[in-house]
């Protein structure tokens, strides 16, 4: 069973590889980028750590993005991992809305997200931290996470500009667990990036620099309504680079440093995205 | 005034206010400092070309490779477009239209996009009849 998901992972991860994709090099941090309306963006993120007295771990998470109108995207996410020494599980979806609520753009452009998660106690995705998030949640095994499912609402605030060709971005998170009266759990997460090259060459090439993506994330937890602040919560800082193989794939690494005791020492993300263009033209038949 | 009269007017004033907003178009939103920018690229060579590629990256999916648009996406050699200026069409790329389904494009750095403005001026105008003829061809 475990050797048929970590299969059926990879197939997934293989399918994916075999496409294309425009992306912003970001992991945790959204922008006020939607998706192009019609367009279907499939992304395997993948993140490997390997915390203090717990088993090295990799998850996986296949990523479904449609962009239904100019102001509205929709994604839905398929999560499992796999730990050594453990087994490879699947361990929830989730399904997130984002909206332009300005039909401008401004120095500072809000986005509302809006999500519902079902996933387990077991998920390593790290797609975001929250509240008191720490190292101490992968010290379960498998089986004693996978038994507590949590279905959850998270709202973000997403604040992004877009300035000399420079992209910063503040999320601000929210997350209620709706099965249990916990307190609503806080995060954030902050975004810098540019191009290595704003203007683009006019020579046909792979490895031009505009081609290219670089920047630095941080994102933590900001506690809870019982105890808001940085009191027992983890935070990571890393390097961000990005590569936009023309007309194929996009290719995004971060290697993510905790910066406390609570924090997994060093986390390796890696996100590989393909944008399948106007898919229902796809569908229909091309007009042109 | 009975209800019936009330929704009468009612939807008269949506579908006046509906076509109003559909076929005044996002230039008369353009505004004046905007309108006048000039495209520092213009007409050079290199620029063109580069304007070409990112075009084809980013705007060729809903536009079409030869920018003659498709059943609901506008064509980009059109008179509209051809004679409007560098400055309104920059200002269309940074905002987008997002209520017609055009996105913002204020991720590409500005003189990407000065350079895919070089391109699609530099296109030139063509004719629906022409459209037809080479989309049906």
């Amino acid at each position: 069973m475990n050797k048929t998901l970590a299969l059926c992972l990879f197939a997934c991860f293989l399918a994916v590889a075999s496409c294309s994709a425009q992306e912003p090099p970001y992991f945790v941090t959204y922008t006020h980028d939607l998706e192009e309306p019609g367009n279907l963006e499939i992304a395997t993120k993948s993140v490997q750590g390997n915390p203090k007295y717990a088993n090295p771990f990799i998850s996986e998470t296949l990523e479904l993005e449609y962009g239904v109108t100019a102001w509205w995207t929709t994604e839905v996410y398929l999560a499992g991992q796999h730990t050594s020494n453990d087994s490879s599980i699947f361990t929830g979806y989730r399904w997130e809305n984002r909206f332009l609520p300005l039909l401008r753009e401004h120095f500072i452009n809000p986005v509302l997200y809006v999500e519902y998660e079902h996933v387990s106690a077991a998920d390593k995705g790290l797609l975001e931290v929250v509240g008191h998030d720490s190292i101490s949640d992968f010290l379960l095994t498998n089986d004693q996470a996978r038994s507590k499912v949590e279905k959850s609402l998270e709202m973000k605030l997403i604040l992004s500009s877009n300035t000399r060709g420079w992209n910063i971005s503040e999320n601000f998170i929210m997350e209620k667990d709706l099965n249990e009266p916990e307190p609503w759990e806080f995060g954030y997460a902050l975004g810098v990036s540019r191009p290595l090259a704003l203007a683009a060459s006019g020579k046909a090439c792979t490895f031009c620099l505009e081609n290219f993506a670089a920047g630095a994330e941080l994102y933590g937890g900001l506690g809870t309504t019982d105890g808001f602040g940085l009191q027992a919560t983890s935070h990571y800082l890393g390097p961000i680079v990005g590569f936009n193989i023309p007309r194929g794939p996009t290719v995004s690494f971060s290697p993510s440093f905790g910066l406390n005791d609570n924090s997994l020492g060093v986390i390796y993300r890696f996100t590989f995205s393909y944008e399948v263009q106007q898919l229902f033209g796809h569908f229909h038949g091309s007009s042109r | 005034m009975n209800w019936r009269k009330l929704c009468c007017m009612w939807l008269m004033l949506c579908t006046v206010t509906w076509g109003a907003s559909k076929y005044a178009g996002w230039m008369q939103h353009v505004p004046d400092a905007d309108r006048t920018k000039t495209n520092p690229y213009a007409g050079e060579s290199e620029a063109i070309a580069a304007g070409s590629k990112m075009f084809a990256d980013h705007c060729a999916k809903c536009h079409g490779a030869n920018a003659l648009g498709s059943k609901k996406k506008p064509s980009l050699r059109t008179p509209e477009v051809q004679q409007a200026t560098d400055g309104e069409i920059f200002w269309l790329l940074r905002n987008g239209d997002l209520r017609h389904g055009m996105p913002t494009w204020s991720s590409i750095p500005e003189p990407s996009r000065w350079q895919i403005i070089a391109y699609v001026k530099s296109l030139g105008e063509s004719s629906a009849d022409t459209t037809v003829n080479r989309e049906s061809k």
